[in-house]
């Protein structure tokens, strides 16, 4: 008998051995786990650098991700609330870690309304653009996925501390770097680049979107255009799944370039983890400094 | 000084050389010798103890470097634990949301929809919980229709959750939709005829999904007149493509539904957009089949061209009536839709165009949609 119940008592318990599941919401959190985790862990990534992480649909294919998943990462801020919470419903039960909850939030708005469009009341949640706020993230993500999977805590930490070494260096270098873009002015579809403009002190100077999420009217565009007229920026920059229709008209109005910026992991092929995402962002904006 | 005492000394041995004296010579090359020993010497403390300063120096630069990080690290906290906010009674209110809507048709006039108001919120950390009521007017007196009052677990492990009170059936994928997301002003015939617009049950609903990589999820449903089974299965194709294909059994009391009381269900929705990116462009297209002693179908496609613009095309029929519908919408926001409609219906012996204009509007906090 005491058999038996010992028997299904191991039946019914999760096998041993299985490695950490990921779901990670955006591909910088999963390519941050990665770093973190190495082998450790299996990463599932919900999005790619061509699917707004506003707009996805809760659709089947990550319903059963989800299911499976001990560790949710992801942006936070309402960045995910479209779909998210409807997908931790449908059966899944893991730990949930939201990024933007370690890092200070830019455009934290003062009213609350929707006639503002589609504000984030947390503040503006693109926060990985800043590679000190991914410095802030990846403690406290080492220290979560630490407590979660005890036996290899050594790990993390090892490697968490071989990555904030790395960080540190690429950081040093960036910072460099960032001096010669400082003021360069800039046009922005969305509020997509807040954090990297606020980190490398950009200048920008107009978002296309005159409220964030809805498409600008003819009539908005026409205004914008006469406000940049006298004094235009030198490059409008979007995110590889943004409509690239309303910067394409604007560059081709102001004779300036329109140019994709990655945004994150994938999103142009030089882009394979975080330290190329910001390699690449600064080396496509040196070539429009003065 | 030192220096100084140096030139001397060999201004000294110049006007001395006349008067040359061997052994005075030794003594003062000795002298001159020492005294350059001294200032080597002194030239030596003065460069170790430059180092030792740049040393210090140094570790000093590093040191502000690093309280420079600090100060960083702890400015950031102290905004984020100042952005955390304060308690208040209100703070654990439910999400509240509300939803306006209004018809104008040509064959009826103007007609004010239900307007639908929601409540939702975690219970506890074991249950989160659904109200959803709709107030309308009914013959000039006000009505109020529950239409769901459910609770679901929230940490059952193994991909169990249960569901208990008052929900809309899962049988039929557009079933557990609000009226307020559908993509045309009214209902598909079959649901018109076997469910009277939607199916509610007064029950339990349990749910497990399959830890598969394709979806699979299995379904029961039973109330004190009826039982259902469910399974709906799910991927992608690609990063463009996603579909579900679903297949229920309902049983119930013959009153409750027209037939013999045991109707089956077959629905699949296919959806695609370039890159899996719906801001854009996308399209859907969708079909349920009704089978009990009568059967009905529909099949429509919704095609979304321009980011804020969808047309639809919806062909649907039950045994010898059938329809065919039309429709323009434009959402100028995700909380805001203006349609519209024309039908030619082929219900009724008589061929009848009708033509509707209707608006769905969306308060507050708007919860997530199904697939």
């Amino acid at each position: 008998m005491r058999s038996m119940l010992l028997s299904i008592t191991i039946l019914l318990l999760p096998a041993g051995a299985s490695a950490l599941e990921v779901f990670a919401c955006e591909p910088e959190w999963a390519s941050l786990v990665s770093e973190l985790a190495g082998d450790d862990v299996n990463v599932t990534v919900a999005t790619t650098a061509f699917q707004d992480p506003h707009r996805l649909q809760a659709k089947p294919s990550l319903i059963a991700a989800i299911r499976k998943a001990d560790l949710v990462v992801c942006t936070g801020a309402d960045l995910e609330i479209g779909w998210l919470p409807l997908l931790l419903r449908r059966g899944g039960n893991p730990e949930i870690f939201m990024a933007s909850d370690f890092v200070r939030k830019l455009e934290v708005p003062q009213v609350i309304s929707r006639s503002q469009g589609d504000i984030h009341p947390q503040g503006n949640p693109h926060v990985h653009l800043d590679p000190r706020n991914i410095r802030r993230v990846a403690a406290a993500l080492a220290e979560q996925l630490a407590e979660m999977d005890a036996k290899n805590a050594v790990a993390y930490n090892t490697r968490l501390a071989d990555f904030q070494e790395r960080w540190s260096d690429a950081l040093a270098t960036w910072d460099q770097r960032a001096m010669s873009l400082a003021g360069l002015e800039i046009a922005s579809h969305h509020r997509s680049f807040s954090y990297l403009a606020n980190w490398l002190g950009l200048d920008i100077v107009a978002t296309i979107e005159s409220k964030p999420g809805i498409p600008p009217s003819g009539a908005q565009l026409a205004s914008l255009l006469e406000r940049l007229n006298d004094n235009p920026p030198v490059v409008v920059i979007r995110t590889p799944y943004e409509n690239e229709k309303p910067s394409l008209w604007l560059s081709e109005r102001l004779s300036l370039p329109a140019i994709q910026l990655p945004y994150t992991i994938s999103g142009n092929a030089a882009v394979t983890d975080l330290f190329t995402l910001f390699e690449e962002t600064l080396r496509i904006l040196e070539e429009y400094r003065s | 000084m030192r220096i100084n005492s140096v030139v001397v000394a060999l201004l000294l041995l110049g006007t001395h050389t006349p008067v040359v004296h061997a052994q005075d010579l030794a003594d003062e090359v000795a002298e001159l010798r020492a005294l350059l020993t001294e200032v080597q010497q002194d030239y030596e403390v003065r460069i170790s103890d430059l180092e030792i300063r740049l040393a210090k120096a140094e570790q000093l630069a590093s040191g502000a470097k690093r309280e420079a990080t600090e100060a960083f690290d702890i400015a950031e906290q102290t905004a984020i634990d100042q952005s955390a906010g304060t308690s208040a009674a209100n703070t654990f209110n439910p999400a509240l949301g509300a939803v306006l809507s209004g018809l104008y048709s040509d064959n009826d006039g103007f007609e004010l929809g239900e307007a639908e108001i929601n409540l939702k919120a975690d219970v506890d950390d074991k249950f989160f919980g659904n109200l959803t009521f709709a107030v309308g007017e009914e013959d000039g007196e006000a009505e109020v229709e529950l239409e769901e009052a459910w609770l679901q677990t929230t940490s059952l492990p193994g991909g169990v959750t249960l569901r208990g009170g008052r929900f809309f059936s899962g049988a039929g994928y557009l079933n557990e939709f609000h009226g307020h997301v559908d993509d045309f002003v009214d209902r598909p015939l079959p649901y018109q005829v076997f469910y009277d617009g939607q199916y509610k049950v007064d029950g339990l609903q349990a749910r497990w999904i399959a830890p598969t990589t394709t979806m699979l999820e299995l379904a029961a449903e039973v109330s004190s007149d009826s039982e259902a089974l469910l399974a709906n299965f799910g991927g992608d194709i690609g990063a463009s493509n996603s579909w579900q294909v679903g297949m229920s059994w309902v049983k119930t009391d013959p009153d409750a539904l027209i037939g013999d009381g045991e109707l089956g269900l077959v629905d699949f929705v296919w959806k695609w957009a370039p890159n899996g990116n719906s801001g854009q462009r996308s399209f859907k297209l969708q079909g349920e089949y009704f089978s009990s002693e009568e059967s009905g179908w529909y099949l429509q496609g919704v095609w979304q061209f321009l980011p804020q613009w969808r047309a639809g095309l919806r062909h649907d029929t039950v045994e010898a009536a059938d329809r065919d519908s039309l429709m323009l919408d434009w959402s100028p926001s995700e909380y805001s839709r203006l349609r519209l409609q024309y039908t030619n219906d082929r219900v009724f012996a008589e061929t009848d165009d009708q033509w509707f204009l209707q608006y769905i509007m969306s308060l507050g906090a708007h919860g997530a949609h199904q697939f």
